[in-house]
């Protein structure tokens, strides 16, 4: 080294080493899948996955698919916004699926009809106290405070008792899904108002779960909050050592995630028409699948939620594109087993690569 | 007294029956450069944990700028004005430069708590001054610390503690894991920072980085500072039998 370096700093711009995006890759594989779909579809089916073919429809793509592929994601998508904050910040949230299942049936309690067809509403819990016919805003925020108590105590516990996320939200997940069964004692609750029925109509969903994820994606990457969730993923000590108040942040990610899988909760039931205690199983697999194929990592302090989304996307490519090939659902599950762990291994593969090359 | 910067009175650290640190007398004065050596467990990491407050001390004063100090963190101690480089880095690995540099002190554009929208170009001109005045080189302040060499990781550490009006620095063995042009390149910021009467705590095992880059040794044995020497009135092997105790006794600077 030079003394002639000495006293002379600042940066030195070296094209070669920037790198593109990491969801960049997650794109081409969305892009290469519906390829491979469009293919198949061609060669052994004669008909386009993608575009339109029929005649009685205008347009250059098959937009009833398009909906569909989104639409079928949307749900879980909206959970996934939140998995993904929780995986960023360097934990894990098993409980959302349980969350939206004990969410759904008390929100829908507070959305029933007075009187169905000229009679009493048979499925109505606050018939006699007059609870009916409430306006939208009331199951909402009942929802919302339900996944804010879920999160506040998924929180406290790995903030507090220090016991890892995991234990911590199998535990909720358990509980919670017995609160769901024993709200109404394992009866479905059906017949919601017109205006709760009307926030999951046509396309809404997607159009909730799109605003969620740009919200989000704004807030990972130019607030405070979304600074410290990278930083406590990828240094925990660094980050105390920093004066980051952690049990604070954790308690906060773990509430934002409890309020998005009850939002998903609010929408699935409002689209169902109808609220069952088994809602929602599953859901936080197939959130957290989506989010490690869009590229968070499951060792924290990687990610995004734009990675997530497009991992949502693939998620519905592979189910839209499984009916469309007239592929059974047992092959789809499946593959999706070996989509998420081939996402893994191809993501630590890149980033062995990438550490070579540094 | 105004030019002492940093200045401890019978600093004591016991662990249990263990005593760590036994009465420790120090002064650092305005631009000096103090190098503490020791052997491993000789008190010299108790001895900055105490004066950080990483730790709490079990007696003993400590005066910093002037003033009697009683710190209850770590980041109190950084708010005052001291800056540590620790020995296992404490950066984030996947954020980039700027926001490394002001972890846990983001500049915002306006208050919204943890929603507090960021100030993302006043961090990043801030630390291109900051690295400018450190003399430390990045490729590209976007990429992110993982993918960075240890001496450009190290350097960031250091061009953190520029980056806010520091009044005093610590570095604990900044080039333990460093090769041969890493460890030059951190030692042209420790004179840079030197150039700028900047003072410095530096730990290190490094006996010709120590007396290159430092006016004064302080050796610790077994807990106690057993010398306190003058780079000018001493040479390695003298600072070699006090650290494995062939020489014994405080030294007192040489008058």
């Amino acid at each position: 080294m030079s003394q002639t370096s000495h006293g002379v700093g600042g940066v030195s711009y070296d094209a070669k080493r920037r790198t593109w995006p990491a969801e960049f890759n997650v794109f081409l594989a969305l892009v290469i899948l519906v390829i491979v779909f469009e293919l198949i579809g061609r060669i052994f089916l004669g008909d386009s996955f993608l575009f339109n073919t029929r005649d009685n429809v205008a347009g250059i793509f098959n937009e009833a698919r398009l909906q569909i592929i989104i639409l079928q994601v949307s749900i879980v998508g909206i959970i996934a916004i939140g998995v993904t904050q929780v995986i960023i910040c360097g934990g894990i949230d098993l409980s959302s699926g349980s969350i939206v299942g004990a969410t759904a049936m008390i929100a829908m309690s507070f959305a029933q009809v007075a009187t169905v067809n000229g009679n009493p509403n048979p499925k109505a819990m606050f018939l006699a106290q007059g609870w009916t016919d409430l306006p939208v805003i009331v199951p909402v925020l009942v929802a919302i405070a339900c996944g804010m108590l879920a999160g506040l105590i998924n929180g406290s516990l790995i903030a507090y008792t220090r016991i890892p996320p995991f234990i911590a939200t199998l535990g909720m997940m358990i509980t919670a899904r017995g609160i769901a069964k024993w709200w109404s004692k394992g009866q479905p609750i059906s017949f919601p108002t017109d205006s709760f029925a009307a926030i999951s109509t046509g396309s809404r969903p997607v159009i909730i779960f799109l605003a969620l994820a740009v919200l989000f994606q704004l807030i990972l990457t130019y607030t405070r909050y979304g600074k410290h969730c990278y930083a406590i993923g990828s240094n925990e000590d660094a980050a105390r050592m920093s004066g980051i108040k952690i049990p604070n942040h954790k308690i906060l990610v773990y509430t934002i995630a409890g309020i998005l899988a009850s939002l998903a909760a609010v929408v699935l039931c409002s689209k169902n028409l109808t609220a069952q205690s088994g809602m929602g199983v599953m859901y936080e697999l197939d959130a957290i699948a989506m989010a490690v194929i869009g590229g968070v990592s499951l060792s924290g302090g990687r990610g995004s939620i734009i990675g997530t989304v497009i991992g949502a996307l693939i998620f519905g490519v592979i189910i839209s594109g499984f009916t469309f090939l007239r592929l059974d659902a047992y092959y789809q599950e499946m593959v999706k087993g070996v989509i998420i762990v081939g996402a893994v291994v191809l993501d630590q593969w890149r980033q062995r690569m990438r550490a070579l090359r540094a | 007294m105004s030019d002492i910067v940093l200045k401890t009175e019978n600093l004591t650290k016991r662990y249990g029956g263990v005593h760590a640190l036994e009465g420790a007398n120090f002064e650092l004065r305005k631009g000096e450069h103090v190098a503490i050596m020791g052997d491993n467990g000789a008190g010299k990491s108790t001895f900055v944990r105490q004066i950080t407050a990483v730790e709490q001390r079990t007696s003993g004063q400590i005066w910093f700028d002037g003033k009697e100090v009683n710190f209850a963190g770590p980041i109190e101690a950084r708010t005052a004005g001291i800056e540590t480089v620790f020995q296992n880095l404490a950066l984030a690995d996947d954020l980039d430069v700027p926001s490394n540099l002001f972890l846990g002190r983001e500049k915002v554009l306006f208050n919204l708590g943890p929603f507090s929208i960021l100030d993302r170009k006043y961090m990043r001109k801030a630390t291109e001054a900051a690295l400018v005045r450190t003399a430390v080189k990045i490729p590209n302040l976007s990429n992110t610390i993982r993918h960075m060499s240890g001496g450009q990781r190290q350097c960031v550490a250091i061009a953190r503690t520029a980056t806010f009006a520091s009044k005093l620095i610590i570095m604990d063995e900044p080039t333990a894991a460093l090769g041969v042009q890493e460890t030059a390149q951190v030692e042209n910021i420790i004179r840079t920072l030197k150039a700028n009467g900047e003072p410095l705590i530096l730990i290190s095992h490094n006996m010709r980085q120590v007396f290159d880059l430092c006016d004064r040794i302080v050796v610790f044995r077994r807990g106690r500072i057993v010398a306190n020497l003058r780079k000018e009135s001493t040479d390695g092997n003298d600072i070699v039998s006090y650290i494995t105790g062939a020489k014994t006794g405080e030294a007192e600077l040489a008058a």
